[in-house]
């Protein structure tokens, strides 16, 4: 099996175990944890650990204003980050989330933004997408880029 | 008696009743609103969007593009490969838009006559409509100088004998703030928000915001009844439990060109041909980033002032794929969703931000037999998406648009040039950006596409068999409708389109008043 082909079976079990009951719902609290672990790797050097919460709530905002469609899209994608063989078959993380490293997170970013698979290119453009989103529309991440916030009209 | 209403404050079912009844208030729905009311017709504008003015537009990010753009400004196409940027708001993408004015140019024209039997689009029928609406909105020539950003445009065009003009734009007492993507906070902007749409109101026009047309009920003799709309919430994610009817002697779709098309699909109105949603252009744009050893300052200042027409016709329309070159406003989401790194790499890149400057390639798309553009079909839900398939055709022309936009950066005097790919890093010599340009693998999420002009899918022409509206916009199996929006084009424009859409809906406007009255 090449690498291709392992990936597309990967995305069938993906499929399959989520369609087989673990229904697409937000689990606010494990999505979050997932989110707290990608999103210091996805904004690595710009992201301050006190930054967070207001990170995850943009985050959640971001999702909160696409259609219900592509909510279900986002909420598809992290059903098969959550459950243990969907991560590691698909983003090839070992360890649960809060226990990944650094690293292994940036090799799964890597691999999905690299994929022969739209996909899952895709799926990392939708990650980094609301992550940026969630971020650089925060006052607090101005001041590393050097934006000094829109103009004072009075 | 009130004639604007929120429709997400609706706590019972609501009926209107016009003689005119107008879906969308962008650029098509607002010109045929002012002019129809102008001829003493009673209209009611129907908006998906809210209704925003001056004092809402902070000029904040976070807070545009969810509320003024459709899904928040990250609309995609089917299989994400291309992201859209369309206003969902009273004034549609006029909004919102950068307001470059350009008339649809001749050659355009010459093709739709020639190919879509349009015969009466020649450039002297069109442009007393043209220079009507461009006094109605002040379009003119961007007097003050351009910004840093169009600036690099300028200077390395210059340097390579490339030719450049300046962008006409539809502002009055402009600011020269850069914010117009997030909404005009000063009126300076001559969108539909602040011109036609108080001038249809001051005659009696009714605007309903927050409200989603759903589909045209036909009579018995085939005519469209009535339209049947959902209240949307304060969001304008879901609908809230209330419908709002509208009954009509006529009716216009102008909901832009994915909006538009699927409202007829949802309606079912005849289509023995299969024509609706066919033909959909984007203007697929590719993106160069260039880190200037100077200040740019890309977020602030008129966001477009020059441009080159120069690749879009060095060879016929119909021959390679041109392009027009034009530039973009940065500000922090909008660059940093956009670079497609992640961690430090693209923290580096931002950290750059201010030195930073890019140009765009919008590929003139639909004038070749290998562009045959994309195809809006329904969700389950009833919700439109956009299939558009790229194909080598449209590739070749977008490798060549980053080969074309490197160049000019390095000659304006570039540090490092970045093209908008997966597998580009900044590159500090011409050499080494051609040599990669020219291995890049070529398709969806690995190279950046972007669009801001949806056209095309309810396209005009004289032959029903390949086409869903005559050329005075009226649909070509239901009497009663029209079609006044960007989805009439048969082709993509070669120019942002909303002079286009003005000129051409002033023209069908018209048409059809002296039709009603």
């Amino acid at each position: 099996m090449n690498r291709r082909q392992w990936i597309g079976s990967a995305v069938a079990a993906g499929v399959l175990i989520a369609g087989a009951g673990a229904a697409y719902e937000f689990q606010p609290d494990s999505d979050r944890a997932i989110l707290a672990a990608i999103g210091p790797v996805m904004l690595e050097g710009s992201l301050p650990p006190d930054a967070m919460q207001a990170f995850l709530d943009g985050f959640d905002i971001a999702v909160a204003g696409l259609t219900p469609s592509v909510q279900h899209d986002v909420e598809q994608l992290m059903t098969l980050l959550r459950l243990p063989p969907t991560r590691l078959l698909l983003a090839g993380v070992i360890k649960p989330w809060h226990l990944a490293s650094r690293d292994e997170i940036a090799a799964f970013l890597t691999r999905w933004r690299y994929s022969g698979m739209a996909t899952l290119r895709s799926a990392y453009d939708a990650l980094h997408q609301l992550s940026c989103a969630a971020w650089y529309g925060n006052d607090r991440a101005w001041p590393q880029t050097g934006y000094p916030g829109p103009p004072k009209l009075r | 008696m009130t004639s604007i209403y929120d429709a997400s404050r609706f706590e019972s079912d609501h009926t209107f009743e016009a003689d005119v009844a107008i879906v969308g208030t962008g650029a098509g729905g607002g010109t045929a609103a002012e002019i129809l009311s102008q001829h003493g017709l009673r209209v009611i504008m129907l908006e998906e969007g809210p209704y925003w003015t001056a004092a809402d537009f902070k000029m904040l990010e976070r807070e545009s593009y969810p509320n003024l753009y459709q899904e928040s400004a990250a609309r995609k196409t089917k299989d994400k490969g291309v992201n859209i940027l369309q206003g969902r708001a009273v004034g549609g993408s006029t909004t919102v838009n950068w307001t470059s004015s350009f008339r649809t140019p001749a050659k355009t024209l010459d093709y739709w006559r020639e190919r879509f039997g349009l015969s009466d689009y020649t450039d002297a029928a069109l442009a007393p409509y043209f220079e009507e609406r461009e006094r109605r909105l002040n379009v003119a020539r961007w007097a003050e100088p351009p910004n840093a950003n169009n600036d690099v445009l300028q200077r390395g065009a210059a340097a390579l004998g490339i030719p450049t003009a300046i962008v006409p734009r539809n502002v009055k007492g402009c600011w020269n703030l850069g914010y117009c993507g997030m909404g005009c906070p000063t009126n300076a902007k001559q969108s539909m928000l602040i011109t036609t749409i108080p001038s249809a109101l001051s005659r009696g026009a009714t605007l309903v915001s927050r409200v989603r047309a759903e589909r045209f009920v036909l009579d018995a003799r085939g005519r469209v009844a009535s339209l049947e709309c959902l209240a949307m919430d304060g969001r304008g994610i879901h609908p809230t439990a209330h419908r709002v009817t509208v009954r009509a002697r006529h009716f216009i779709a102008a909901a832009g060109a994915i909006g538009s098309p699927a409202l007829l699909l949802r309606s079912a109105l005849p289509d023995p041909h299969a024509r609706v949603g066919k033909r959909t252009f984007l203007h697929p744009t590719v993106i160069s980033a260039a880190v200037m050893p100077q200040t740019v300052d890309a977020f602030s200042g008129a966001p477009q002032s020059v441009y080159s027409d120069h690749f879009l016709y060095i060879a016929p329309l119909d021959g390679p794929i041109g392009f027009k070159l034009e530039v973009p406003p940065l500000h922090p989401v909008l660059t940093s969703t956009t670079i497609t790194a992640f961690g430090l790499d693209e923290t580096r890149a931002m950290a750059s931000f201010r030195n930073t400057s890019a140009i765009i390639a919008l590929l003139r798309d639909g004038f070749h037999p290998e562009s045959e553009g994309g195809m809006v079909e329904l969700q389950s839900d009833g919700t439109p998406l956009l299939d558009y398939p790229f194909t080598a055709y449209v590739w070749e022309g977008a490798r060549r648009a980053l080969d074309a936009m490197a160049k000019i950066q390095f000659a304006a005097g570039a540090r490092t040039v970045f093209p908008l790919h997966e597998n580009a890093r900044p590159y500090r010599s011409l050499a080494h950006a051609r040599a990669a340009i020219a291995a890049f693998p070529m398709e969806i999420l690995r190279t950046r596409v972007a669009s801001a002009h949806v056209m095309g899918g309810c396209a005009m022409g004289a032959d029903p068999k390949r086409s869903v509206v005559d050329g005075d916009g009226r649909h070509h199996h239901v009497d009663n409708v029209s079609v006044f929006d960007g989805s009439v084009f048969p082709t993509s424009i070669g120019a942002n389109p909303q002079l286009s859409i003005y000129g051409i809906v002033a023209r069908n406007a018209q048409r059809l008043a002296s039709a009603l009255i």
